[in-house]
């Protein structure tokens, strides 16, 4: 069936099979390889994506559910040559080795600056916390990196957030 | 310096195994087998052949041809035999990643099943001493008198450790895409840890001739160590692609991947260990029960470290092998080092709380003038001088040595401490340089799987040039590129780097091109015991009430050469730290005893470390002049990260609670059983 998206800010239409992911579809279909399959079962994040500007394992969903969203990949993150801050923070602390989990935990990130409220290790919750590194962690734990980046990737993260 | 391929992994323009755009490409999706012993009586794919989009079923039925130099787990549907449940038996290839998928699941496969044996126990009667463990040491060592040593003790102890089977779990899944040309050459692109060892694989299972044969890995998504083998994806995406006359890709799942890409063996450990009243070693025996399948050997080397670790009169060192009706364990990160240092070096600690010595007192005591076992003269060893500096900064001088003391309401503190290493080995490689327009390419078959391979080579290229990093380039990752080794066994760097420096000189002497081959070289080798050796440090928090273990403190100091590239070298070596972690606390593939194979097939029921998992950990290096190595004075730091950091993690487990579990990992419910 016939389904219109816009993805990284370009509307395109499509035919999809309705057994299909939006992680598959983006990677097989429209030729955005970012978004990657490392579970496919919303179990490590690597396929992270922005729906609608919330962050969401693109595994989970389905294309044909996707119909007038608006989807942000990694490839979607920078502005022309210049680079979202995550990205350069990304590079500049070392925040990742073989790079697989990175669209994710990067898409993610984006997702996460955005997100008011408290998590599991707020104290105060009535109060919007600051992004100390605990509230980072806490907030990442959904991306996982088996190259063990995580260090870095807090202090990436903590030098963007606000 | 920042890694040179970051941009494009930060871009999303990185391209990994199956992402490559590829005209006409069509899916593979295997099927595995449902039982763990038995014959396939007969595979029905009618349903499947009549499902849209369908162009092909493999199966044991109609034996694709294979070299008979195939075997074991590259030797696909060439037998109705099955050797574990989770065997490739069959595979459906169709138009689309959906399609394929489904027509696998039509595929009616059935069995006549046997009785099988998946369990492994230290008193299992088909237990026997394998030739060698790997890659090739002797699998029994004996130095000295045990019993006597033991006898003469003033303390000993003997103790038995457990550790699970444990998976490499890269983050990119296991992939192949293969395309034919008309002239029956064949290219794969494949998740490889080396393409000119894929290469050669992937030529000998298909009785090619290797010039007809290219295998691609430009970016992988790491390995540690289960793409360090050629795997059956690659033969079966080559074997599709063949039956199909189109491009095949095939990308396994999660699940599949802990059936068909390796793993670590289970251990089982049985240390004795003896001291006299000044806190010497009288006495070292490691014995250590491991599995294997039934198509292939594969032993792992989990009491070698013994051999070099500690100076004792008597030393005795052995592996013992079943082979079992399950998958064949493989390279998983510092493979016998990371197991078998768990080992000795719990036991090391339990030594020294039962002797009364203080831990890092006890390993300085017993620090050997020459290698243990051989009695070669080390090329460096600095291991004294790592626990000293991580002392000094972990504030040790500050310890209570008594356990169980130190409480925080609910939460119980301890601090523990392991030694670690890891041999520094260098292979034959190949390099060409090229001066083209005032840059360098740099050439080489290495692979980058994460640990920054690019970067690092550009940094000894320019160095060895005299030239700006940015006038470097780096090509990797194509088997068609000057021969080189695996990215495995903490030797990439020290074996590339060696042949691209004598190319640089080369080139400095010819002008334009620089070609080396180190094979001479690395035979002239002088004979030496070479190691880097580190020691971690680790602080937990144990909760009384819920069995939690939280990891408050982790430090790494190492000793390992010289350090190529700093950035690079923190990271991999809290790289290693963090699966350590994840080894002590919470990794643990279940084997299913009553119908075979594994449970816990997925990253819901295997847990890596996630990022709240970890607090902020330190990794450290002790400047290290070793002329011994190779052209960069380094050593391999891809695997001693790892090494250690378990035993300082239940070392510092039992200090907190004065208990020690022995078996790993260290879970809640363990906690929960002991009494304090």
């Amino acid at each position: 069936m016939d389904i219109t998206l816009k993805v990284n800010g370009v509307s395109r239409t499509v035919a999809v099979d309705p057994r299909t992911s939006l992680l598959d579809l983006l990677r097989e279909r429209l030729g955005l390889i970012g978004a990657k399959k490392g579970c496919d079962h919303g179990q490590c994040g690597a396929c992270t994506v922005l729906i609608d500007g919330r962050r969401a394992n693109a595994c989970l969903a389905l294309a044909v559910a996707m119909d007038g969203r608006e989807i942000t990949t990694v490839e979607g993150l920078a502005q022309g040559d210049d680079l979202h801050p995550l990205q350069a923070a990304f590079i500049e602390h070392d925040a990742f080795q073989c790079g697989y989990c990175t669209p994710g935990q990067l898409c993610s990130a984006a997702g996460m600056l955005g997100e008011p409220g408290p998590s599991a290790v707020t104290g105060d919750i009535l109060v919007d916390p600051d992004l100390t590194p605990e509230e980072i962690r806490e907030r990442m734990s959904g991306n996982l990196c088996r190259c063990g980046a995580y260090v870095n990737i807090v202090s990436a993260i903590a030098e963007v957030a606000p | 310096m920042n890694r040179v391929e970051g941009r494009v992994k930060v871009t999303g323009l990185a391209t990994y195994a199956a992402e490559y755009p590829v005209e006409g490409v069509t899916y593979a999706y295997p099927v595995q087998s449902r039982v763990a012993k038995g014959r396939v009586r007969r595979v029905d794919a009618s349903a499947a052949l009549a499902m849209p989009g369908v162009l092909a079923v493999l199966s044991c039925e109609d034996p694709p041809r294979l070299a008979t130099e195939a075997e074991g787990e590259l030797a696909l549907f060439q037998s109705r035999d099955v050797a574990y449940r989770g065997q490739l038996v069959a595979a459906a290839v169709a138009d689309t990643y959906e399609n394929a998928r489904a027509a696998a699941d039509a595929i009616v496969v059935e069995y006549d099943q046997d009785v099988h044996d998946v369990s492994l126990r230290a008193d299992h009667p088909g237990l026997y001493r394998p030739e060698v463990v790997n890659p090739a040491f002797p699998s029994d060592t004996e130095k000295g008198d045990i019993e006597a040593g033991l006898d003469a003790a003033e303390t000993t102890v003997d103790v038995t450790y457990t550790t699970p089977v444990l998976h490499n779990n890269p983050m990119e899944p296991h992939a192949a895409l293969a395309l034919w040309d008309e002239e029956g050459r064949l290219l794969v692109y494949d998740t490889a840890q080396g393409t000119s060892s894929s290469r050669d694989m992937i030529a000998s299972t298909l009785g090619l001739p290797k010039e007809h044969v290219r295998v691609v890995s430009r970016h992988v998504g790491g390995g540690f160590g289960s793409k360090g083998t050629t795997r059956p994806q690659a033969v079966l995406a080559a074997l599709a692609a063949r039956a199909a006359g189109r491009p095949v890709k095939i990308a396994l799942t999660r699940q599949q991947m802990f059936d068909v890409t390796g793993y670590r063996t289970p251990t089982i450990q049985r240390l004795r260990l003896g001291v006299d009243s000044d806190g010497r070693l009288t006495a070292l025996d490691h014995t250590a029960y491991e599995q294997s399948s039934t198509l292939e050997e594969f032993a792992e080397q989990t009491a070698v470290p013994a051999r070099v670790m500690y100076a004792t009169p008597a030393l005795r060192t052995a592996h013992r092998l079943v082979r079992l009706d399950v998958a064949t364990p493989s390279w998983m990160r510092a493979p016998g080092e990371c197991p078998g240092m768990y080992a000795l070096e719990s036991a090391m600690d339990e030594l020294a709380f039962a002797a009364g010595i203080d831990p890092i007192e006890l390993r300085v005591r017993n620090e050997p003038e020459t290698a243990p076992d051989s009695g070669l003269p080390f090329s460096s060893r600095n291991l004294v001088a790592c626990l000293r500096e991580g002392a000094r900064r972990f504030g040790w001088d500050r310890r209570d040595p008594a356990p169980g003391i130190v409480r925080e309401g609910e939460w119980m503190v301890g601090t523990g401490v392991a030694a670690s290493t890891y041999p520094a080995v260098r292979r034959p490689s190949r390099a060409r340089v090229t001066m083209r327009e005032g840059d360098f390419l740099v050439q080489v078959a290495a692979a980058d799987i994460g640990t920054g391979s690019r970067t690092a080579l550009t940094a000894i290229a320019a160095g060895a040039l005299g030239v700006a990093p940015d006038r470097v380039h780096v090509e990797l990752g194509d088997s068609d590129l000057p021969e080189a080794p695996v990215a495995g066994g903490s030797m990439g760097t020290a074996s590339w780097g060696s042949a691209v420096v004598r190319a640089c000189e080369a080139l400095k002497v010819n002008g334009t091109e620089g070609v080396a081959d180190t094979t001479d070289e690395v035979k002239q080798d002088a004979r030496l015991a070479r190691h880097a050796f580190g020691a971690q440090f680790a602080e937990v928090r144990v909760n009384a009430v819920t069995g939690e273990v939280r990891l408050s403190r982790l430090l790494g100091v190492f000793a390992a050469g010289r350090i190529v590239d700093p950035v690079l070298a923190r990271s991999q070596f809290i790289g290693g730290m963090t699966m350590g972690a994840g080894m002590a606390l919470m990794e643990e593939t279940l084997t299913d005893e009553e119908f075979g194979g594994f449970l816990r097939r997925d990253l819901a029921q295997y847990h890596v470390p996630a990022c709240a998992d970890l607090p902020d950990v330190e990794a450290v290096w002790l400047d290290e002049d070793d002329g011994e190595l190779n052209p960069m004075g380094s050593k391999g730091i891809g695997e001693i990260g790892i090494v250690g950091t378990a035993a300082a993690i239940g070392n510092a487990v039992h200090h907190a609670t004065g208990h020690r579990v022995r078996d790993l990992p260290i879970t809640p419910p363990k906690i929960l059983a002991l009494r304090f």
